[in-house]
């Protein structure tokens, strides 16, 4: 649905600089837009390979994936269940932040050196503490989680269970 | 002037609404019944004084008024018109405002048509509704006024977060508060069939179309939403049991157990104390995701510490609405009783079943949700996501499933095993076929595993109700009853093969490199630069093929904004019958490579379909429901006119 609001963007500024960041383009139409526009399209060309690169030498699998598919669904499915410190309700599977790039890059890193998934969970945990992860441990503060089914359970049948015994009745 | 306009059309709203709640409540007594006549008016005119009040702060978002500080803060000049309308609702105070617009003019609805209950309750109703209203004005007024000036006025607005620049979002918030206010009339009218003892047929069937609206609403808000975190956030899932998607799904399932409660008590005059209970639980769970989603405690427990004022607000609403409602319920328990007593094994016996299901789930989201600001509170941070809520969820939802799947075939009040039993061998033998198959082709795990099995023998068990009965004189609820059962059962499917057989691909591409992702070839022909009316963007052309198909060209873009500055990533999507190709342009890699994230979902519009499915469904028991009424009024109308004429 954004595409219809997409037009092609150049001016001789602009081209010049998409040379510099060696970027390959093809059309080059010009249009009117402000200097302040420019400006701002510079930045955020220059900022993006260098961030990008900055990650690669740090987290060189925050955005690769394992040769190994069984190991690659193992790491997927554990990242999806731990949480990006950094951004609000997201697991580090779903999210651009880079501490969530490194943190994947940590745990498909230690998946192929053959470590496994509740391992590296306990070993996130005891760094960052439980909020990290999104699978609640059963401790003293967090047995009424596990608890509540039960206790629903009971409560359910005790529900039912006095109501159709009235109904019963004729 | 426009700003000064709408504020005064807001305090003369409230002014009427207390007037509205005083009215009606004096009209109650011996004393006070000729002032009965004037609460229906009053009601009608204070919603549209709540509308006015709305309408003002559009048209200052439309012309960016910048010396009004709400404008400024959240828009900005160079916005496109439609986000800058869509603006208005997308901050706290504006969608406040709407909040209570909706409220008002639903109040004004229900005393303009609804002439089947007796006078009484009619009365105790609004008055209930403009008391609730009374408190949503006062949070309004007093702790976030949407008018307030800013002297001087900037430049420049802030800008809207580009996140919420988008056709989906614009649309989704209206939605769930139309849902959320529409069960604010089902509490009303629960608490005015409280107060004056009229718990029965009549009081469910004014109540129904109300409670169905809100459910549509709510259903079509959640479908939405969780389309829109699909495609906008970027990474293609669907629902992450985030406290602001719990915060919708809650009302929705208090709502649905309403409406199979308010159904029985319609139609049997059973179950009366538990859908007046489900009337003040629905809306007291719309309150409790507003606070949750409108305080800021989501964030940290500490910085709605540090501002506590509209949180507080809001959680004395809470106490003083469930509060009120759950007294009156204790004082008044005694007097309604349960109505009429049925089998086990009856149409109502699986519908009661399915409620506290239903209310087994809700308990379970409300707890998971906010067990973690609890133990904030208490010193200690921990997470409650999909491990948990998944597996706790379907305890009850695979139970629930297998008594949705029966429910509907038994009849009233009795009925035999032996009876229903023969009619469910064909879902039995599909849900068995799909078993060993699912099995044959393995690497299934548990969850998408029932969800297969269990939505395949459930589309089929959906439609058997429709299988001794002529088509044409089905009544429209049933065929609703029907379709939303079926899109039940086609959104499981879409969930469980979304998990089961989702391919992800992760790469780094030269402009002409390609890839594969399940039966995709993908080739990333190039990467240019783009520009929109407040924002430019890198735009990636990836030719892709499915099999040995055609070449089609998907457009995903890393996108800058730049009032207020930040990026975004616009997802492209290629839809075929039997799934979604999803595709999204990373950063620049290292050389001149760029990291491209592919993801083949087979069936995964199948979620979104469920989801519209079961509104349709409940579209079409509003219109059966509200023909039905309008067939019974028009003919008692020609009743009373035959007599008449006889008469003279």
């Amino acid at each position: 649905m954004n595409r219809s609001l997409s037009t092609p963007l150049s001016s001789s500024v602009a081209e010049t600089l998409w040379h510099r960041a060696q970027v390959s383009r093809r059309r080059s139409t010009r249009t009117g837009l402000g200097a302040c526009l420019l400006a701002f399209l510079v930045l955020a060309l220059f900022a993006f390979p260098v961030v990008a690169q900055e990650m690669e030498s740090t987290a060189p699998y925050a955005y690769r994936q394992l040769d190994e598919a069984a190991k690659e669904a193992k790491a997927q499915s554990l990242m999806q269940t731990l949480r990006c410190l950094q951004c609000q309700g997201q697991s580090i599977a779903d999210s651009d932040a880079p501490i969530a790039g490194s943190m994947r890059s940590l745990v498909r890193e230690r998946i192929a050196a053959g470590e496994e998934p509740e391992a590296i969970r306990a070993w996130l945990i005891e760094r960052y503490g439980d909020y990290v992860s999104y699978a609640p441990r059963v401790t003293g503060l967090t047995w009424p989680l596990f608890a509540l089914p039960l206790v629903l359970v009971a409560l359910a049948a005790f529900l039912l269970r006095h109501r159709f015994r009235r109904g019963e009745r004729p | 002037m426009t700003a000064e306009l709408g504020l005064a059309a807001l305090w003369l709203a409230a002014a009427l609404a207390l007037l509205q709640l005083m009215a009606g409540a004096l009209a109650l007594t011996a004393r006070g019944s000729a002032l009965g006549g004037i609460v229906r008016p009053v009601a009608v005119v204070q919603g549209l004084l709540a509308l006015i009040a709305f309408v003002a702060l559009i048209c200052l978002f439309a012309v960016t008024d910048l010396s009004v500080k709400l404008v400024a803060l959240n828009s900005h000049s160079m916005k496109p018109l439609v986000f800058k309308i869509a603006g208005a609702w997308g901050n706290h105070e504006g969608s406040m405002l709407l909040w209570v617009t909706v409220m008002g003019l639903a109040g004004g609805i229900v005393a303009l048509v609804e002439r089947r209950l007796p006078e009484r309750t009619m009365l105790a109703t609004l008055a209930g509704q403009a008391f609730v209203s009374l408190g949503f004005y006062a949070f309004l007024l007093i702790a976030s006024n949407p008018f307030e000036r800013l002297d001087p006025a900037p430049l420049e607005g802030n800008g809207l977060n580009p996140l919420l620049q988008d056709l989906g979002l614009a649309f989704h918030p209206p939605t769930l508060y139309l849902g959320y206010v529409g069960l604010s009339i089902a509490f009303s009218f629960a608490i005015g069939a409280l107060v004056t003892r009229e718990v029965g047929p009549a009081f469910a069937r004014a109540m129904r179309p109300w409670v169905l609206g809100a459910w549509i609403f709510l259903t079509l808000g959640i479908t939405a939403g969780s389309y829109w975190a699909y495609y906008e956030l970027g990474w293609g899932g669907w629902w992450f049991w985030d406290p602001v998607e719990n915060a919708s799904l809650m009302p929705w399932l208090a709502a649905t157990a309403l409406l199979h409660s308010a159904g029985v008590l319609a139609a049997r005059n059973a179950l009366r104390a538990w859908t007046v209970m489900l009337g003040v639980v629905a809306f007291s769970m719309s309150m409790v995701g507003t606070f949750l989603v409108r305080s800021g405690i989501l964030t940290s427990v500490h910085a709605f510490a540090v501002d506590p004022e509209r949180g507080s607000f809001i959680l004395a609403l809470l106490a003083i609405n469930i509060g009120g409602a759950l007294t009156l319920f204790g004082l008044r328990a005694s007097t309604v009783t349960e109505g009429e007593r049925f089998a086990v094994v009856s149409r109502e016996g699986a519908l009661v079943i399915n409620n506290v299901l239903l209310c087994a789930i809700l308990g379970i989201v409300l707890f998971g949700t906010l067990y973690p600001l609890v133990a904030e509170a208490m010193g200690a941070k921990v997470s409650v996501g999909p491990p948990y809520f998944n597996p706790m969820g379907a305890l009850f939802f695979v139970p629930m499933l297998l008594v949705l799947a029966v429910g509907p075939l038994l009849r009233w009040r009795r009925d035999s095993v032996e009876r229903f039993g023969k009619r469910l061998l064909i879902p039995a033998l599909v849900t068995g076929f799909a078993a060993v198959a699912a099995l044959v082709v393995g690497g299934i795990a548990l969850l998408p595993f029932l969800g297969l099995v269990l939505g395949l023998g459930l589309a089929v068990a959906s439609v058997l109700p429709l299988r001794d009965r002529n088509l044409r004189r089905t009544p429209l609820p049933i065929w609703g009853m029907v379709l939303a059962h079926f899109g039940v059962a086609v959104a499981l499917l879409g969930m469980a093969s979304e998990s089961a057989w989702s391919v992800e691909r992760l790469v780094a591409l030269r402009a002409g490199e390609s890839t594969s992702v399940g039966p995709w070839r993908v080739r990333l022909a190039d990467v240019e630069p783009v520009a929109g009316p407040n924002w430019t963007a890198l735009e990636g052309k990836l030719e892709v093929r499915y099999g040995g198909g055609a070449e089609q060209v998907l457009r995903p873009q890393a996108r800058s904004f730049w009032t207020p500055p930040q990026q975004t990533s616009e997802s492209a999507l290629l839809t075929r019958w039997n799934g979604q190709l999803y595709a999204v342009l990373g950063e620049q890699a290292s050389g001149d490579r760029w990291q491209v994230r592919l993801w083949w979902k087979p069936f995964v519009t199948l979620i979104w379909l469920g989801g519209i499915l079961i509104a349709l469904g409940g579209v079409l028991a509003v219109i059966g429901h509200v023909a039905s009424d309008l067939r019974r009024i028009v003919a008692r109308g020609k009743i009373a006119y035959r007599r008449e004429r006889q008469g003279r």
